[in-house]
């Protein structure tokens, strides 16, 4: 490859298209105002700084892991998210004019949905055609009639924007039920104040905070019936395409992350689930789509929703944000009616305009757009439709005809819209910079004080200079946006959530929640007993080939087989090869059963629906054992699937240690701990089982099994000898000292399970609990050592630890789907 | 002519529900030809309360949760009402169809015409309803003639068949299959209207049955029913039966009505637990008094 001598400066080289509005260049080539304090540092720190920094905001994305998911086939596909180094800049004066038009924007169109679930007097003043109402599969009739707990009927309001040439804004969309994209831009923000925190403070950035703050309290004020309002956070799961951003924002914003299933209506009241009972919401931020929020009044084939939500709604028992029905002013028809709108309702003009739209509804629009096909853009005129937009220039006359013939048919299910130019902006793309299509997406939330804008937005870009497809989906990129402040004001500071909202999100855990991180705790043990039972058998393969190893390798071998982790043809002689080989596919093999790789995925799923209550540490750890886990060779030496295994015990140390010192000791720390207990016993009276059965007089597998569970230091220090059946078992199974031992766990089962949230009388863990812990007093397990009742013992110690697992579920964790009938 | 209604729908759960949430269509409407004296609701479990709200469509509806733990939910309705038949001018005479279609989307006071006009979700308007519906609704035809006409054409192709369809069967494989019951019929005949352009409701009530002379009549026989209105400028809402083919009189009682069946669904329901269930629905149209 041979390389250009690249120019020393990027902004110099940057050459905008013509015809189009440019962000960062006038028609003259020069830059632009609100970019005079980022140009000359960007000039000045010249290519290979940008490069670093952009590795640096790379890293930090990874770690923070912001992800998008892409569905394709069915399959989930977790993304990195994409953010270009160099962030958007708009200048005060212009940015206060957008603020403006967007605030009047959202006051519109709250007054309009105020009027649709209403009088509908638009309707009757001919204002909206009521085709707008009637066939708009946004407006939910059984909405109509309720007037939001809190009063407005938007609360966060999403704006896609761009430039015409002229440099005037442009809106595109609105996105009015559950807008993404406010997390996203926060985490941008986030990441671009780490690696250009002097360009962000010299540019004067007006901060992201204050806006958080406000809609934190506006939310709050939404439930004037209680001062501390329970405040949760509405997924539709871990599968979810924007994911990362609801349970990022679930922690930033210091409410609990709930699912559909979380959540249940009495009495027209919302109470949330927790391990402790019931516990009343007062206000639901919610990212589920309004027809899927409530399966007995909406879709009643829903499984996200909360049944009853709507009627609790109308009683004005919860607020939600954004109340359901929304979604009624998404609909593109509707920008063809904004202006008269805006002048009706407001006595004002539609300070930003939209593009042009023309709804064949009406006969007169109707006939312009069938003329101008070729120029226009035909989208449908509602939301929910499969139909894509039909870009009218680049069509085949035959399919520009049978499209005139779909609108002739059914008018009212189409506009059509002015193709409007996306302005262009720098993206840092192989070392140089180019110009990208931009789409800014505004929010508008309400506060105390009324409805604010954030000062900023989600600047999104297509992923080549050509591509007009603006989109996350579609492999685009975003940047962070700065708004030039004119008072100098300079916090780039995120808010930590407050007192309070710590509070809460350490009172009410969804029982979900709780059911979740005892698994993770059963999980990440399961991970390490494997990852420990397969070095014993690694290191003996990677070793020397002694005498004493051979002859541990085979007593780990049968023992393996006889625990059923091995296909019985291993208890003979098998090649060093074909065990190697076999041990792979126990690794890394994601169709093997029980395979290490197959657990980390069970993981990768449990800490994604965790993701609100872990921690930063936690969660790069957490990352990192997955990530150098996929990036390790498949195949190869012993020794390197060694290395492998040593590094996933050490980040499994890492996340025990991270729990150990830094989670609360509530009761969801209780089921990670008792999750962990449980399945550590169970594993180690397997292998103690198998051990004794394989080798019952201990002569080649006791070493192995000291490994395993960490305790030949231990063994070696007070023993000075080869290890010996009895004393090796009674640091193992008795020794309460010992963090690895059966004592322990049970010790410390014994501890948690009294702290568990009773239901009155005498809860049934513990009764089994003490039950189990009798039996093998009794057991008397030295005199029996290695003999057939020494057996039965530990393995009906075993079921009953897992009977006390069973026991748990299904006194905390059953909670079956709502189904509708 | 006076009724007794009993309305008496029994869910018998696999294993037991914990929480459950259920909204009712169930208490009749007053109409200009229908006067509802008294209206009972009981449940089984007992609940707290029950709240009425009053639909987008006018009709009442009841909601509310039982979070005692059961497995069997019964829920009846009693009511007590007057019915009289409506007077339609001689079909000749009314306006040609074309009128309704025009006015509709025109039309914001009288019936409210234009909330009936486009697709609902289980009533999508499509080429194959406007081609059957053309054969009756022939250019300048007195609207009544066409639609009398329509309701006749579906009686004669459509065989009633309760085992053909469920209450999830779309309506173009009832159409194809020519065999359904009310809900399907009342659904293919609002299709063929909307494809028209012309606006049509579901109504959901029920129909008294007589027992053949000399029989005595079964207590439970009668089950609810489900027919179409149409609307036309002068004549407002015309009801239509095509599983019986004709213009409901004093046998019809009304529950009320929607775009299609999910709007006014007698019991819906969603349960925590439960699995599978059965189902028994009895109806009585009893008369009364002189």
């Amino acid at each position: 490859m041979s390389a250009q001598p690249a120019p020393p400066d990027p902004a110099a080289d940057y050459q905008p298209p013509p015809a189009v509005f440019d962000e960062f260049k006038d028609a003259g080539g020069r830059i632009r105002e609100p970019w005079d304090a980022l140009a000359p540092s960007l000039i000045a720190v010249g290519r290979d700084a940008i490069r670093d920094r952009r590795e640096g905001a790379r890293q930090l994305l990874k770690e923070h892991g912001v992800t998008y998911n892409i569905y394709a086939d069915g399959q989930s596909d977790e993304r990195p998210w994409n953010l270009d180094i160099l962030p958007l800049v708009l200048g005060a004066n212009e940015w206060s004019r957008l603020r403006a038009g967007l605030e009047q924007r959202t006051r519109l169109l709250d007054l309009v949905l105020r009027d649709l679930y209403g009088p509908q007097r638009l309707v009757r003043d001919k204002l909206i055609p009521p085709a707008l109402v009637h066939a708009n599969p946004g407006f939910l009739r059984p909405c109509h009639g309720i007037v939001p707990a809190g009063g407005y009927f938007l609360t966060m309001h999403a704006v896609d924007l761009t430039r015409a040439p002229n440099g005037d804004w442009w809106v595109l969309a609105d996105r009015t039920q559950a807008p993404s994209g406010v997390g996203y831009a926060l985490e941008n923000r986030n990441v671009i104040s780490r690696v250009l925190p002097d360009e962000l403070r010299d540019s004067h950035t007006q901060a992201l905070a204050p806006f958080f703050g406000g809609r934190k309290a506006g939310l709050r004020a939404l439930a004037p019936w209680t001062n501390t309002p329970t405040i949760v956070f509405l997924t539709a799961g871990p599968l979810t395409e924007t994911y990362f951003e609801h349970a990022y924002l679930a922690r930033h914003l210091g409410f609990p992350l709930v699912e559909g299933g979380d959540l249940s209506v009495r009495n027209r009241q919302v109470f949330l689930k927790t391990l402790e009972g019931l516990q009343r919401v007062d206000v639901i931020v919610r990212r589920v789509d309004d027809t899927f929020c409530d399966p007995l009044e909406l879709r009643a084939e829903s499984y996200l929703g909360v049944p009853g939500l709507v009627d609790a709604a109308r009683a004005g028992n919860v607020a939600i944000s954004n109340p359901l029905g929304s979604g009624a002013v998404e609909a593109p028809a509707l920008l063809a009616f904004l202006p008269a709108l805006a002048r009706h309702m407001l006595n004002e003009s539609l300070m930003i305009p939209n593009a042009a739209t023309w709804w064949c509804g009406q006969e007169t629009e109707r006939e312009y757009t069938l003329a101008h096909l070729r120029q226009l853009v035909v989208k449908s005129a509602f939301l929910g439709s499969d139909d894509p937009p039909h870009f009218g220039e680049s069509m085949s006359q035959t399919a520009l005809d049978q499209l005139a013939k779909r609108i002739r048919q059914r008018p009212h299910q189409f506009v059509g819209q002015q193709r409007v130019a996306l302005s262009t902006v720098p993206v840092w793309n192989k070392d140089r910079l180019e110009p990208h299509p931009l789409i800014l997406r505004c929010f508008i939330s309400n506060t105390p004080e009324g409805y604010r804008v954030m000062p900023g937005g989600l600047a999104r870009v297509s992923g080549t200079p050509e591509s007009p497809v603006v989109t996350s989906r579609h492999g685009g990129g975003s940047k962070d946006t700065w708004v030039v402040s004119t008072n100098g004001t300079i916090d780039a500071a995120l808010i930590a959530p407050d007192e309070e909202s710590h509070q809460q999100i350490h009172g009410g855990a969804p029982s979900r929640s709780a059911e979740n991180l005892f698994w993770l705790g059963r999980n990440m043990e399961r991970l390490e007993d494997k990852a420990r039972l397969l070095r014993t058998a690694l290191s003996r393969l990677a070793g020397e080939g002694t005498p004493t190893e051979e002859q541990e390798l085979l007593s780990v071998k049968r023992a393996l087989v006889e625990m059923e982790r091995l296909p019985p043809v291993f208890q003979g002689r098998v090649s060093r090869v074909r065990f190697l080989a076999t041990l792979e596919e126990y690794i890394f093999n994601p169709e093997t059963v029980g395979s290490a790789i197959r657990l980390m995925n069970q993981i990768r799923f449990l800490t994604a629906s965790l993701r609100d209550r872990l921690s930063g540490d936690t969660w790069r750890i957490l990352n990192q054992l997955q990530t150098e886990f996929r990036d390790a060779p498949k195949q190869g030496q012993a020794a390197g699937h060694l290395r492998t295994l040593h590094k996933l015990i050490y980040n499994l140390a890492a996340f025990n240690g991270m729990e150990m010192e830094n989670m609360t000791r509530g009761t969801s720390w209780r089921f990670l701990e008792l999750g962990r207990r449980i399945e550590r016993g169970c594993n180690l009276l397997d292998m103690i089982r198998a051990v004794v059965a394989v080798d019952p007089t201990g002569s080649s597998s006791l070493v192995p099994l000291l490994e395993y569970s960490d305790s030949i230091m231990t063994y070696r220090r007070r023993h000075f000898a080869r290890p010996h059946l009895p004393t090796t078992l009674d640091l193992l199974l008795l020794d309460a000292t010992n963090p690895r031992s059966l004592a322990f766990q049970l010790h410390a089962i014994g501890e948690h399970l009294p702290h568990l949230p009773a239901a009155g009388g005498h809860p049934p863990e513990q009764e089994h609990f003490a039950q189990l812990v009798r039996v093998l007093e009794s057991a008397e397990l030295q005199q029996t050592e290695g003999g057939i009742p020494f057996l039965r013992v530990l393995t009906s110690t075993g079921r009953e630890l897992r009977i006390l697992s069973d026991i748990l579920t299904e006194r905390f964790f059953s909670h079956v789907v709502p189904r509708a009938n | 002519m006076r009724y007794k209604v009993i309305h008496r729908t029994e869910y018998e759960y696999r294993s037991g529900v914990s929480v459950s949430q259920h909204m009712l269509h169930l208490r009749p409407r007053t109409t200009e030809r229908q006067r509802v004296d008294a209206f009972h609701l009981a449940v089984e479990p007992a609940i707290g309360t029950s709240n009425i709200h009053e639909d987008f469509h006018g009709n009442l509806v009841d909601i509310f949760s039982i979070d005692t733990p059961h497995k069997t939910l019964i829920v009846t309705s009693t009511s007590h009402l007057e019915v009289s038949s409506p007077t339609w001018p001689d079909p000749a005479s009314t306006p040609a169809w074309e009128s309704a279609r025009d006015g509709a989307p025109s039309e914001l006071a009288d019936g409210r015409p234009i909330e009936f006009l486009y697709d609902s979700v289980k009533v999508a308007q499509s080429a194959t309803f406007r081609d059957y519906a053309l054969k009756s609704f022939t250019p300048a035809r007195p609207f009544l003639a066409a639609l009398l006409d329509l309701v006749n054409r579906m009686y004669r192709d459509f065989r009633f068949d309760p085992k053909a369809t469920n209450t999830t069967t779309p309506i173009e494989e009832a159409f194809t299959k020519k065999r359904g019951v009310c809900q399907d019929f009342a659904h293919i005949g609002i299709a063929c209207l909307r494809s028209l352009g012309l606006p049509a409701r579901y109504v959901s009530g029920y129909l008294e049955t007589v027992p053949p002379p000399g029989k005595v009549r079964l207590a439970g026989a009668d089950a609810s029913h489900a027919w179409l209105s149409a609307w036309c400028p002068g004549l407002g809402w015309v009801d239509a039966d095509p599983t019986n083919n004709l213009l409901p009189g004093d046998r019809h009682v009304t529950i009320g009505w929607g775009r299609d069946f999910g709007d006014v669904s007698p019991i819906r329901g969603v349960a925590v637990g439960g699995g599978d269930h059965t189902l028994k629905v009895g109806v009585d149209v009893l008369r009364e008094g002189g």
